[in-house]
């Protein structure tokens, strides 16, 4: 035998042989785990259309959009103007109020708090706008997060006016 | 194991047991030697072998008439408590079983925590076990999701969403868990899927546990090695069958009781009302046993930190032979662990309290302070105790705080010499 341990065919084959059985191993899992994620028919519903026309002024309303629960709110004069006058030094998720509602007098968001998915409730805690009971996060009217263990603002889904009375969520 | 050898008496059972030693295994099973010191504390491993056959056989029963659908399944719960033949009863023990559970395994865990089980050379047995109590708690989590009332349905909304908390891919892995966007239909069928499965899982791991500590054999209340096959220990069967049975209808007793006079008392009222993805009702609370996680979880102001800390608390508990540093096993030699101990005990109880009420107030402060004793007790205090504890001298021998006491050894002989009179044979 030579003192230098040279790689030899048959561990050459050895690490082939490994190597194919890993990625085939992998490529046999793959499937078993991603049947697991939202399949077609989860993913389809995947716009909600909403009329809004007789929603009054300082009233909410909540829709069911991909099973989650969607508050539209039409914010009074004082709340949009409270929210807009906010330092964003003060907020732990800086965002501006123009930011979260293209159209300040209409607040659309996904109602589902996110510190650990519990839905807020509406004119409730310090700031007198959302709070949530599971783990006492607050959130002020622009939904976002003041006090609480939650980290972000209330999500903003992708919505748009079709017209003056729709929205379309989605 | 140091037994002699086993031969079966019959030529059927020899040519049986040399192709598939069961006789064997089983003669194994009746002889295994155990300390004669045992107490009543010993009896909760049989008692939770009890309850995990319990909770399989109900639950095979009641998955014959259950259905796992969003639209199906609270119905299917109220047809098997009304129309189902004793469905009332079969899903009772089941749901009342599920607590017996937690109860017993969590006296189990404490004494093994007061006479130091855990410590070499059973610390693979300590992490089976804790293995189990892991395996224990996800599956009692997915069953209760089941019923498909509003803490079933917010209970699994808060706990996926634990998972959201992991930084980058935590999103992805809560869609991956649900299957969807929120807790809906898919959720519910795949922990259907895997509160079938689980209990099995945890059967093997109870052989392992079991096989484990055959090997060593059991501790027992005095903490000191045992000579195996001697006058220190007595064979498994039927000494420690007969403690333990009754022990078991003891336990079966207290188990009925709930069963028949209190069998909501445990569960939330709540769980009568149909999941509502609208609506979160206004305080949700896990089931008790998981109370003191819940209370620590809440403790931490923040998402990601609270998740953390949740889950270190139990796994915290893997570490325990090695940050535990004393030779000394038993709480009876170590009169400083033993305060500590029962402090322990009174956090870990105060948590379940804490984790039941508002997070607010004087709860939340409390909750903090809890929180923080119980990773100190583990982190500092033990590994400090086992270097500064100054113990109790060990007897030689388990029987020697028995026989040590005036008078005791006159008095069993006398009682030996009364029952039999004076051919009292080897007796010390």
């Amino acid at each position: 035998m030579s003192k230098e341990i040279k790689p030899k065919r048959r561990d050459f084959i050895f690490t082939a042989s490994y190597t194919i059985g890993a990625v085939g191993l992998g490529a046999a899992i793959w499937p078993l785990i991603d049947q697991m994620n939202p399949d077609a028919s989860v993913k389809a519903q995947s716009t909600t259309e909403v009329d809004v026309g007789n929603v009054e002024v300082g009233k909410t309303i909540t829709v069911l959009w991909r099973g989650k629960p969607i508050f539209i709110r039409r914010r009074t004069k004082s709340e949009i103007e409270e929210a807009s006058k906010v330092d964003l030094k003060n907020l732990k998720d800086p965002e501006k109020d123009s930011d979260r509602a293209k159209n300040p007098e209409w607040l659309v968001m996904v109602g589902v708090c996110t510190h650990l998915g519990c839905v807020p409730l509406g004119d409730k805690g310090e700031y007198n706008a959302w709070f949530c009971p599971c783990h006492g996060s607050h959130y002020d009217t622009s939904g976002r997060v003041r006090k609480g263990p939650a980290p972000k603002n209330l999500e903003i889904p992708k919505y748009e006016f079709i017209d003056n009375n729709i929205i379309k969520i989605g | 194991m140091s037994e002699e050898k086993y031969i079966p008496k019959s030529k059927l059972g020899q040519w049986f047991d040399s192709r598939l030693p069961l006789l064997t295994l089983s003669h194994h099973l009746q002889s295994y030697p155990t300390p004669k010191n045992l107490n009543y504390w010993w009896t909760f491993g049989g008692i939770l072998t009890f309850c995990l056959i319990t909770q399989i056989v109900t639950g095979l029963v009641l998955a014959m008439h259950y259905v796992a659908h969003v639209d199906h399944a609270f119905e299917s719960i109220e047809h098997i408590m009304r129309d189902v033949n004793y469905g009332w009863l079969i899903r009772y023990v089941h749901a009342n079983g599920a607590s017996m559970f937690f109860l017993a395994v969590y006296i189990h865990i404490f004494r093994s925590l007061f006479y130091g089980s855990y410590k070499a050379p059973r610390e693979v047995i300590w992490i089976i076990g804790l293995l189990i109590y892991i395996l224990m708690m996800a599956t009692a989590f997915m069953g209760y999701v089941l019923p498909w009332g509003q803490m079933s349905f917010w209970g699994a909304t808060v706990i996926t969403n634990l998972f959201s908390a992991i930084p980058f891919v935590g999103e992805s892995i809560t869609t991956w868990l649900w299957g969807g966007y929120s807790v809906d239909n898919p959720t519910l069928n795949r922990f259907y899927s895997l509160h079938y499965l689980l209990p099995f899982l945890t059967c093997g791991l109870v052989v392992l546990h079991i096989w484990a500590l055959h090997v060593p054999g059991n501790n027992n209340p005095i903490g000191i090695d045992v000579k195996k096959n001697s006058n220190e220990t007595m064979p498994f069967h039927p000494y420690m069958v007969m403690k333990d049975l009754l022990a078991l209808l003891l336990f079966i007793t207290v188990f009925l009781w709930f069963v028949f006079f209190a069998p909501n008392v445990l569960g939330h009222p709540d769980n009568y009302i149909e999941a509502n993805p609208l609506v979160t009702p206004a305080h949700i609370v896990p089931e008790w046993y998981l109370l003191p996680f819940y209370a620590i979880l809440r403790a931490i102001p923040s998402k990601l930190g609270g998740v953390i800390f949740m889950f270190s608390a139990i796994f915290i508990l893997m570490l325990l032979p090695w940050l535990d540093t004393s030779k000394v096993r038993s709480a009876i030699f170590r009169p400083i662990y033993k305060k500590f101990f029962w402090t322990l005990v009174f956090v870990v109880i105060l948590l379940g309290y804490l984790g039941a009420k508002p997070p607010e107030g004087i709860y939340l402060i409390l909750s903090r302070l809890a929180t923080a004793y119980y990773f100190i007790h583990f982190l500092l205090v033990l590994p400090l105790l086992g270097r500064y504890e100054k113990t109790d001298p060990l007897p030689q021998s388990i029987s020697d705080p028995v026989l040590d006491k005036p008078d005791m050894l006159d008095k069993f002989k006398k009682a030996a010499a009364e029952y039999e009179g004076e051919n009292v044979g080897s007796f010390k």
